[in-house]
């Protein structure tokens, strides 16, 4: 009760947003390095292996031009997933339907994205971009409408909805207008150049990933934290997410409020969708979101559902992509070693009260404010 | 079991709670907590129980010093609290919430339901506590909810019991069902801290009195010895002004027309019965009756908040039966509801926040689809100045007012607005005699001003204070009508005809 009672003591500070930001995940994330060590070292890897291997972490991480390039590449959708789920979640919509939504989305840029390839760069991007976000929103707007209207509850059917979303994918990839011509297996047509995302540092290295969708990332970063924190809309999100009740009675719309959280986050979500096809698959294939959707909802419960936490997870959890690979090709250290970490981390934040517990040195003492 | 608290400071960042307080509960004895919302009443109260760390200070039991590491702690020394919000699970048993926590348990951890209900019986039974076991509490009147909190900390066996504000959500007749209560405690050597705004209960069954004020201890004193007057002038400072000014009755026309309003509740139990009132701009019209008659919902229809079944609803001349509230609210209607903790407030959002909750979307605080901060929190500073909300700043979230200043809150943002109507329940439940007497001005000057204010409240004087009109509603009726500037009020006949006696 009294660690509860301190969570919420006092905002004026910004300490308690400070603490649930930057230091319980960055506690969390030193926790998660430890056990993971031991799990390594309870599987029989030798210690010499396990410090080569995190070693190999932070070079494939951060430890050059590439490796930064990497975990860039691999951050941008889960922040632009992220982001979405943020805003569902402080609206009080537990949106499980990233996946499904970064599924249709990329879908839809590709189709756009090859139907607009005559066309210059500068209409044929947006165009696909946007197609890929009203894809998404379209989607996830379904859920929120049947929420909505009916009370059907959006976990239920945002994760009906991503079932429903892989098959539909490899159905419609084997169907004429999508399908590349003179392939059997389901695979799409390639996006056009006109259409895709273009990779920024080809003039240093042409292996160099990272493209132009860090920028889409990052200015969706400062809309998200606009529309939550200085938007009538945000406000109303905010509002229904914290006390339906008196939301209700203050006059806004519940059901408006809904379909619109919910049609953004997959707006959201889509061009996750889109950043994946656009920018660096090429191509729409059964599997391409590659859990996307579902790493996003860690990134956003780690970013504490604030568009600035989201960046940061993100870029986390890029990192620990990136870095994974690595571990593996230095260390051979398996793969499934870097997912028990991240579900580590992910344990470690839904669990502040461990992590404090754990580390009270790091956290303000009850009563001294 | 005697309790001495000793120079308890408890601050909370920069805010000074309590400063310094010595206090002392001695058993068998009623001890009367007084001073104005957020003098730290609560504060004192939830570091006795162990729900906060003091700052600064100790706590001694029988001149021992304790250390509480939570309520449990506190509870397990026997010092029990019933908070300002009732804390029962809504969708159990009395019984049930009774050993909520304390489960006596048989064989194989089953839960031995049978021993907590004789329990029960045996506790209702020694303190005059009546209350049926297997009763849900939701379906109970907030009275014997109260009830219910009461035995629990007593089955925990506390002999220090901490009452904060019990009183503010009764019936004038479970008060004095409930004042029975707290003397047969006394009786069994319980030691009672009790904390109110009402003076005239303070002074009738306290043993002795202590008055806070900003956070310190300015006084104690024994009610045989001391008056109203005296004892708000000992909580603010200065001399308090009980009576409201009151400008002329002059109503103009009517601006609220109610026909035949048929109201159901959620299961479809009629809640309003067939009712017609009309209200006239410039005047004030009190719905006097018991709790549960209807009023909570007569209030939700008017506001837009709950469906009309049939009738009529007019205001100004316009059909507004079944428009949305925030149609209702750009014409004007301000709404205060009754409950804040749930409807009135987010808890989260910060003092600002919560005075725009109902106007961010139109001028002056919004611009296109953003909302101007700036204007918002220079115009919330100004608002809560005006009505006296003791908040530190703005920026603080609202679930850390105290409860009074959370009411003021709630208040200040519907009458600090452009209105042409208010519609106001239970406007004053929880504050002192200060800020009643600064709200109801307030309403007496909206009506000045042309506003039409329809007023429910389950405090008959707060009623007959204010009101041009009183309608009484008896089981979703309006059965009697009584207005000052015709009769003198008889307030035993107003009483009788709430508990039924004219339908
Ligand atoms: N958790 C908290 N965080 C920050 N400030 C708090 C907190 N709880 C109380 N305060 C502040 O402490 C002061 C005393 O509040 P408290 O609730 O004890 O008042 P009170 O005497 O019970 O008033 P009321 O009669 O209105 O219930 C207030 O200024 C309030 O804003
Ligand atoms: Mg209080």
């Amino acid at each position: 009760m009294n660690a509860m009672d301190k969570a919420t003591q006092w905002r004026l500070l910004g300490r308690t947003q400070v603490e649930d930001l930057v230091i319980v995940p960055l506690f969390a994330f030193v926790a998660a390095l430890f056990l993971g060590a031991l799990v390594m070292a309870a599987t029989g890897v030798d210690l010499a292996v396990i410090g080569q291997s995190y070693v190999a972490l932070v070079k494939g991480s951060v430890g050059s031009l590439n490796a930064v390039s990497e975990t860039l590449t691999a951050a941008a959708p889960l922040v632009l997933a992220g982001l979405g789920l943020a805003l569902g979640f402080r609206a009080g919509l537990f949106n499980i339907g990233a996946e499904g939504q970064v599924v249709m989305g990329g879908l839809a840029a590709v189709v756009a994205g090859v139907a607009l390839g005559d066309f210059p760069a500068i209409v044929a991007l947006p165009g696909a971009l946007l197609a890929g976000a009203l894809t998404g929103a379209f989607y996830a707007g379904i859920a929120g409408w049947l929420r909505a209207v009916t009370g059907a509850h959006e976990v239920i059917s945002t994760i009906m909805l991503n079932l429903i979303s892989y098959r539909l994918l490899d159905y419609l990839l084997r169907t004429p207008l999508i399908q590349k011509e003179g392939r059997a297996d389901p695979i799409s047509k390639s996006v056009p150049d006109a259409a895709e995302l273009p990779r920024l540092l080809t003039f240093i290295d042409a292996n160099l990933r990272v493209h132009a969708g860090i920028f889409l990332t990052l200015a969706m970063v400062a809309v998200a934290y606009w529309l939550l924190f200085r938007s009538k809309l945000g406000f109303e999100f905010r509002a229904a997410g914290e006390n339906a009740v008196a939301a209700r009675f203050a006059g806004m719309n519940a059901s408006l409020t809904i379909i619109l959280a919910m049609a953004i986050a997959g707006a959201l979500a889509g061009l996750a969708g889109a950043n994946q096809t656009l920018g660096v698959l090429d191509r729409a294939t059964p599997g391409f979101s590659a859990g996307i959707g579902f790493d996003a909802i860690a990134v956003a419960l780690m970013g504490r559902s604030h568009p600035v936490g989201v960046l940061l997870a993100g870029l986390l959890f890029g990192a620990l992509e990136a870095g994974g690979r690595q571990m593996q090709v230095d260390a051979g250290v398996s793969i499934d070693l870097i997912a028990i970490i991240q579900s580590l981390i992910i344990v470690f934040i839904a669990a502040p009260l461990l992590v404090k517990a754990l580390f009270p040195w790091g956290f303000r003492r009850e009563g001294s404010g | 079991m005697r309790v001495e608290l000793k120079n308890i400071t408890k601050r909370f960042g920069p805010v000074i709670a309590n400063k310094g307080v010595n206090l002392t509960i001695e058993p068998g004895e009623v001890l009367g907590l007084l001073g104005e919302n957020g003098a730290g009443k609560s504060t004192l109260m939830n570091v006795l129980c162990g729900l906060y760390d003091p700052t600064e200070g100790e706590i001694f039991i029988d001149d021992k010093p304790v250390v509480f590491d939570g309520p449990g702690d506190a509870i397990r020394a026997g010092i029990g609290m019933v908070h300002q919000h009732f804390m029962l699970v809504p969708v159990f048993s009395v019984a049930e919430n009774v050993v909520l926590g304390v489960e006596p348990t048989g064989a194989l951890d089953h839960l031995d339901l049978a021993t907590a209900r004789a329990e029960v019986e045996r506790l209702s039974e020694d303190y005059g506590l009546a209350v049926d076991p297997d009763a849900i509490i939701e379906t109970l009147p907030v009275g014997v909810q109260q009830r219910v909190e009461i035995i629990k900390v007593l089955f925990r066996s506390a002999d220090v019991l901490i009452l904060d504000e019990p009183t503010a959500v009764l019936t004038p007749q479970e008060v004095d069902e409930f004042f029975q209560i707290v003397r047969s405690l006394c009786e069994a050597g319980k030691a009672i801290v009790f904390i109110t705004h009402k003076l005239n209960e303070i002074l009738e069954i306290s043993d002795r009195i202590s008055v806070i004020r900003r956070g310190e201890i300015v006084g104690s004193g024994d009610p045989k010895e001391l008056t109203r007057p005296e004892l708000a002038e000992m909580m603010v400072g200065h001399p308090v002004d009980f009576d409201v000014a009151r400008a002329p009755y002059a109503p103009r026309e009517v601006i609220l027309d109610v026909a035949d309003l048929t109201v159901l509740r959620d299961h479809g139990a009629v809640a309003i019965d067939n009712l017609s009132l009309k209200v006239r701009s410039g005047e004030i019209v009190g719905i006097a009756g018991v709790q549960g008659n209807g009023q909570s919902a007569l209030i939700e229809a008017l506001a837009g908040l709950r469906r009309v079944a049939s009738g009529r609803v007019t205001f100004d001349g316009t059909d507004i039966t079944h428009i949305s509230p925030r149609a209702r609210h750009r014409m004007g209607i301000a709404h205060v509801p009754e409950d804040r903790q749930r409807a009135g407030l987010i808890g989260n959002f910060t003092v600002a926040e919560n005075m725009v909750l109902d106007t961010y979307y139109g001028p002056p605080f919004a611009k296109g689809a953003s909302i101007d901060w700036g204007r918002v929190h220079a115009d919330a500073a100004r608002v809560a100045e005006e009505y006296d909300v003791r908040t530190p700043s703005v920026f603080a979230a609202a679930a850390h007012l105290s409860g009074g200043n959370q009411q003021k809150l709630v208040v200040a943002r519907e009458l600090s607005r452009d209105t042409r109507f208010v519609i106001a329940g239970q406007p004053t439940r929880g504050l002192d005699v200060g800020s009643i007497a600064f709200i109801h001005a307030q309403l007496m000057a909206a009506r000045d001003e042309g506003d039409g204010l329809l007023i429910v409240s389950s405090e008959l004087d707060e009623i007959m204070a204010v009101s041009d009109r009183i309608l009484v509603m008896f089981k979703g009726r309006i059965v009697a009508e009584y207005a000052p500037h015709i009769a003198p009020l008889d307030k035993g006949e107003i009483g009788l005809v709430m508990a039924g006696a004219a339908a």
